[in-house]
């Protein structure tokens, strides 16, 4: 697995990147502490670990964003110093971040010479660069249209760019940030399809992930982070998914949700033939038409940006129905009886937003003032003229109680909670009120391992209390050890369902990137 | 005919000089605004210019110095500018608003301390102005039927800033659009983050754009003071700053357009002097503090008709920070 | 990064100083460079803001004026509108008031009066508050502009009000008639006469009592009402405002009206106060230092009150300046805005790493101290 011998370099067994002993702070908080990692050249090298353990602080400090305060920097064989992007990419070491570091009114072709054209007139480095272009990807097998606007292409494609413009500058050593998250199983395989062909031509690939699936599957070795210390490495083959699981949490971890059989009842939730359109006239929405019942957990699967959020939108009352109708506990909400937010929540609707950083909290508040949003205008928390403050604060005490949120403080600061205990809140306001339907997106983004098995319990409980659950996540382990029934969304519309039993990855992404299933009318296969 | 064709041209040779402030603010803004700098703060630029401009002319008796000084003090306010939004990562709108006041301020406090007269500089003369400049030919073809009188009245005949300002707008084009600078200038102020990560510097590239912004905005300032007008004269910018804005955002932050904004503003004002005074069929004769108040109403009547936000360039009014 | 770190104290206290003194600073520096000594000016506008009952009295009466548009300008930054049009919205507030009361100042007396003139230039301040409000909210129009367009528009309209409309016949200067003795609000002098103290004449007047109620209730609706919480939502995060049922267009053009209602209570302490008319320009600039009142305030009403004291003074004691030093005028105040505006507003972050350096060292040298 591990093949040295195909690289250019000759007889230099040199690791490409060698780092000893890193050390960073960020005032009180030890980011990386006493870091050493190895990647050999020409190997395929997966760093792991949780959110806070450090990794995308060691990869910022490789790559030039931060200076560590102590340690080194071999770069094949060779002491460097990198004070920031610059110096990196003149290093040789490339990096495809998480969220693409991509301008979406650019053409392809002005997005991979950015910062490195040729000459100060355009149309000069323009020649010159499209001319590398087609050079790089015959050579790697990457084909793009360097004419296409960037913002108009599929995710996957956009990826793609991303590593032209690190090979573009000469990149040996490819760091990747997180790259799976907004593709589809199959664009994930061509992905590692890049990788191993990156690796035949000797570029040393990094791969950062908390997916211990992709870990298993592409990796030659495996380093695990915890606490901002490197805890272990292991050669790929020789290890499994629970035990790096046990390695990054530090203990033994229950990776399936613990759960009875649902039980379903009456349907509480209807979307009913709904089509929704945006200002451009692209449809969103596509006839979708759901159920949710009384006492099970449907998720919906899916890459993000196939309607999704625009079905929470509508679900939830925040988006007013275009087509279509809306039944909610037995209440119809179409064109021609528009309801709002606020009249869906008082027919015993709860709804988790996605994000709860630009959506489901202000960071800027307090916990208290946090914990009563979508409530606030409720007599429980209000005088004829003025705000309880105190009912506002007694409540949010209880919230954190109940829900084990730390500190238990309403008066501090949102943005001072760990991801965890925010999300822990943004549940707990929901869930409290025992909300006949619930609607969760992205229940466990961005949170600790620790958190996601307390808030998968919450939604199992709900579910058993006899109330009906939506579930919407991008995580595909999720949707399936959570979920009683799954339904995937493509392009805004449902291109499948099945029960939970049934599912497996293979069959979910096949549909997910909609290259499988019976209703695939126009077969646009995944490129 | 040819009553009508006099007063259309003497109209269309109005409204380029009333257009001339608008379309070098607008290009100034242009590049600030497409960097991701929003910059409320043309208005003050233009004024501390005009001032700088009428002071340092008075004082040399000429008019290029005068220029020289107007664009230097511009730079100075739009470095103050780049400082408090780039390096501080302050509120771009507060730090607009106090230039302008600032601005407001301190050319008739410096005014009256150096001139005693009232917020006003000398009135200028010979060298330390700009007049107009006859093109080649111009005296030749002032009898050719139309195109004579088209070239003699309404192309030649201006002053050489007015020339530049017209100029800019192609310079501009090619600058943004035509070269390494300008691709990069689009790029920070869509995805700021990206450009960083490609090893440019987002600040210098921010700040390079700020001082263009500036080096504009002093011309108009000097336009204004020494060109248009034979003095300084407290708050003579009037608001020609920020009709330039919504000009601007009008033409969607692209130089063509923008500069067709300007000319619309321009030719709206020059119409509304036009009929001052003169009874309008229906309505009779309109009050002259309607006049006066056209360009600010046409202003919001122009940016209530403008949907979507979104067209700004994507990182606009965001301080940058390297956040990870 | 710097989470918490400073508390709370040195954050909304020693830092807001700390701006303010820079502004000063560079005042000073600004008038040497017109020749003239910044400690001789500073002793002449103290003595002449707080130095004779009369100069404290009117700078009281310039204060009052501040919190009102402070004030305004506060609600606006709280829904993260920027109101730049409080000198319009003062004005023609100012008109709405001089409106009624000449209306039926001879019929009522001021105390009956005054509930009609607060309600008339509420509502005509709040009414030109309304436009660039709806086209914010609803046209995505930059209310920066748009604001300061019908700043300009105010101004043209209101000369023209004056010239053709309002003016007392048989008189040229702009201005309409004086409203009845009855109906105009008792001086300050007036009201401690009453309880047999003498004090100097002056403008102040009761609006003052007013400028002081609107704080409490400006502080009552932000952090005590459902709107309130709205309002501070808004202005924090949009998306969220949306995602939790509040109506976020609506709320926007309530917040600016009432911001535009809080600005033309200017018109209730100098039309139906201190000039007992309506003339021109007589907001006289102070739209715009309630920005720079609100942002020395944090946006906070007891701020607001401090700041405009500071200004109030400032006014006063600009003009006592502007007397004693002939090439000293009223702008030198306005160049002290601006700075204030920069120093508290677009640079308010500049010298907290220094201050947290400074504390860290204070601090760790603290608990070896105490070791």
């Amino acid at each position: 697995m591990l093949s040295q011998d195909n690289t250019s370099q000759g007889t230099d067994r040199s690791p490409a990147i060698d780092l000893r002993k890193i050390n960073k702070s960020f005032g009180p908080v030890k980011a990386n502490k006493n870091v050493d990692l190895i990647v050999a050249k020409g190997s395929i090298h997966g760093i792991v670990g949780e959110n806070g353990a450090g990794k995308s602080t060691l990869m910022s400090i490789l790559y030039g964003f931060y200076e560590a305060d102590s340690g080194e920097i071999w770069v094949n064989g060779k002491l460097t110093s990198i004070h920031s992007s610059k110096d990196a990419i003149a290093t040789g070491i490339g990096m495809v971040h998480q969220h693409f570091m991509l301008i979406d009114t650019f053409t392809v072709l002005e997005n991979v010479m950015l910062g490195a054209e040729q000459s100060s007139s355009l149309k000069q480095s323009k020649k010159s660069a499209r001319a590398e272009l087609q050079r790089l990807s015959v050579e790697f097998g990457l084909a793009v249209d360097p004419d296409a606007i960037t913002g108009d292409l599929a995710v996957g494609l956009q990826q793609r760019v991303e590593i032209l413009k690190a090979l573009y500058r000469g990149a040996e050593i490819l760091i990747l940030d997180e790259p799976t998250g907004v593709l589809t199983p199959q664009e994930v395989q061509q992905l590692f399809d890049i990788l191993s062909a990156l690796r035949e031509r000797g570029v040393s690939v990094m791969l950062i992930t908390h997916k211990l699936q992709e870990i298993i599957a592409i990796t030659d070795e495996v380093t695990v982070m915890r606490g901002g210390t490197m805890v272990a490495t292991r050669e790929t083959a020789k290890t499994n998914k629970e035990e790096l699981a046990e390695l990054m949490v530090g203990r033994k971890v229950l990776l399936e949700v613990d759960k009875e059989s649902a039980n379903p009842q009456q349907v509480l939730l209807e979307a009913v033939n709904l089509t929704l359109r945006d200002s451009a006239g692209v449809a969103r929405l596509d006839d979708v038409s759901l159920q949710v019942r009384a006492g099970e957990i449907v998720g919906i699967a899916g890459v993000s940006g196939n309607g999704q959020t625009e079905l929470l939108d509508v679900l939830s009352g925040i988006s007013a129905v275009q087509q279509g109708s809306v039944v909610l506990n037995g209440v119809t909400i179409d064109k021609d009886n528009v309801l709002n937010a606020k009249d869906f929540r008082h027919l015993s609707l709860g709804h988790v937003a996605e994000d709860r950083h630009k959506q489901g909290m202000v960071t800027q508040f307090s916990a208290r003032e946090c914990a009563i949003m979508g409530f606030q205008d409720e007599p429980e928390f209000n005088g004829r003229l003025l705000m309880d403050n105190a009912a506002v604060t007694e409540h949010c005490t209880n919230l954190m109680q109940q829900f084990d949120v730390r500190p238990n403080n309403p008066h501090l600061k949102a943005a001072n909670f760990s991801g965890g205990n925010q999300q822990k809140l943004c549940i707990a306001r929901e869930i409290e009120r025992q909300p006949k339907v619930l609607l969760v997106g992205q229940p466990t983004r961005g949170v600790d391992i620790g958190a996601i098995e307390f808030i998968h319990q919450q939604i199992v409980s709900l579910r058993d209390a006899g109330n009906a659950v939506l579930v919407v996540s991008v995580e595909l382990e999720e949707v399936m050890s959570l979920c009683d029934r799954i339904l995937v969304m493509f392009e805004g519309r449902i291109v499948g369902e099945m029960a939970a039993v049934d599912a497996d990855a293979q069959k979910l992404g096949l549909l997910m990137g909609n290259a499988g299933g019976d209703d695939s009318a126009t077969g646009v296969a995944t490129q | 005919m040819s009553d009508i064709m006099l007063i259309a041209i003497s109209t269309l040779d109005a409204t380029i000089r009333v257009s001339t402030p608008l379309i070098l603010c607008a290009m100034a803004g242009l590049f600030s605004e497409r960097s991701g700098i929003v910059d409320i703060g043309l208005e003050g630029k233009m004024l501390a210019g005009a001032f700088a401009a009428a002071a340092m002319a008075a004082v040399t008796g000429s008019a290029w110095m005068g220029l020289g000084a107007a664009i230097g003090v511009s730079i100075c306010m739009a470095l103050l500018h780049g400082f408090a939004c780039i390096t501080h990562k302050g509120n771009q709108v507060v730090s607009g608003l106090a230039i302008n006041i600032l601005a407001s301020g301190l050319t008739v406090t410096l005014g009256i301390a150096w001139f005693h007269q009232g917020g006003q500089t000398p009135l200028l003369s010979g060298d330390a102005r700009f007049f107009s400049i006859d093109l080649p030919g111009a005296l030749a073809v002032a009898d050719v039927p139309v195109l004579g009188a088209i070239y003699t009245q309404l192309i030649s005949g201006h002053n050489a800033l007015v020339y530049i300002a017209f100029v800019t707008v192609p310079v501009t084009w090619w600058l943004v659009y035509q070269t390494r600078f300008g691709l990069r200038l689009r790029a920070v102020g869509e995805n700021p983050q990206a450009v960083d990560t490609a090893g440019i510097s987002v600040f210098w590239l921010r700040y390079r754009a700020v001082i263009c912004a500036g080096i504009l905005c002093g011309i108009a300032g000097a336009y204004l003071s020494i060109a248009q007008n034979a003095s300084f004269i407290r708050e003579m910018s009037a608001g020609k700053g920020y009709i330039a804005l919504a000009a601007l955002i009008f033409g969607k932050w692209r130089p063509k357009t923008a500069l067709l904004a300007c000319l619309l503003f321009g030719f709206l004002e020059a119409l509304t002097v036009r009929l001052e005074g003169v009874p309008l069929p229906l309505i009779g004769e309109v009050p002259a503090q309607l006049m006066q108040a056209t360009p600010y109403i046409l202003t919001v009547v122009l940016l209530a008709g403008f949907i979507g936000k979104a067209i700004a360039p994507k990182a606009i009014g965001i301080p940058y920070s390297k956040e990870r | 990064m710097s989470n918490k770190t400073l508390p709370t104290w040195i954050d909304v206290g020693v830092i807001p100083l700390i701006n303010v003194c820079l502004a000063f600073l560079v005042s000073g520096f600004v008038i040497l460079l017109i020749g003239e000594s910044p400690l001789e000016a500073v002793q002449y506008m103290i003595t002449g803001a707080f130095g004779y009952a009369e100069g404290i009295g009117y700078t009281l009466y310039y204060s009052t004026n501040f919190i009102f548009t402070g004030l305004a300008v506060a609600v606006a930054f709280h829904a993260g509108l920027f109101n730049i049009g409080g000198e319009g919205q003062a004005y023609i507030g100012g008109l709405g008031v001089g409106l009624m009361c000449m209306s039926l100042d001879s019929f009522m007396p001021w105390w009956a009066l005054i509930p009609f003139a607060i309600a008339a230039g509420a509502a005509f301040g709040a009414a030109w508050a309304f436009i660039p409000a709806y086209l914010q909210a609803y046209r995505g129009s930059h209310v920066v502009i748009t604001t300061i367009m019908f700043n300009f528009i105010a101004s043209a309209l209101m000369v023209y009000l004056l010239v053709n409309v309002l003016i007392e016949p048989g008189t040229m200067s702009p201005q309409s008639r004086v409203i009845a003795d009855a109906a105009i609000l008792p001086s300050m002098k007036d009201v401690f006469a009453v309880f047999g103290v003498n004090i100097a004449n002056s403008p102040l007047n009761i609006a003052l009592f007013l400028a002081l109620i609107c704080c409490v209730l400006v502080w009552l609706l932000l952090w005590h009402t459902r709107l309130g919480y709205a309002i501070r939502m808004i202005g924090f995060n949009e998306q969220a405002a949306v995602y939790s049922g509040i109506n976020t267009r609506r709320t926007i053009v309530i917040t600016m009206c009432i911001s535009g209602a809080l600005a033309a209570m200017v018109g209730i302490n100098e039309v139906m106060g201190a000039q007992g008319r309506v003339l021109l320009d007589y907001v006289a600039g102070a739209g715009f230092t309630g920005i720079a009142v609100s942002l020395m305030g944090r946006n906070h009403p007891v701020g607001i009150i401090i700041a405009s004291l500071l200004f109030g003074a400032l006014y006063q004691g600009g003009a006592e300046l502007s007397f004693e030093v002939p090439s000293i005028t009223r702008d030198l105040v306005v160049v002290i805005q601006g700075l204030v505006i920069l120093f508290c507003g677009a640079l308010s972050l500049m010298i907290k790493p220094t201050i947290e350096k400074l504390f860290m060292k204070f601090f760790a040298a603290k608990e070896s101290a105490n070791v």
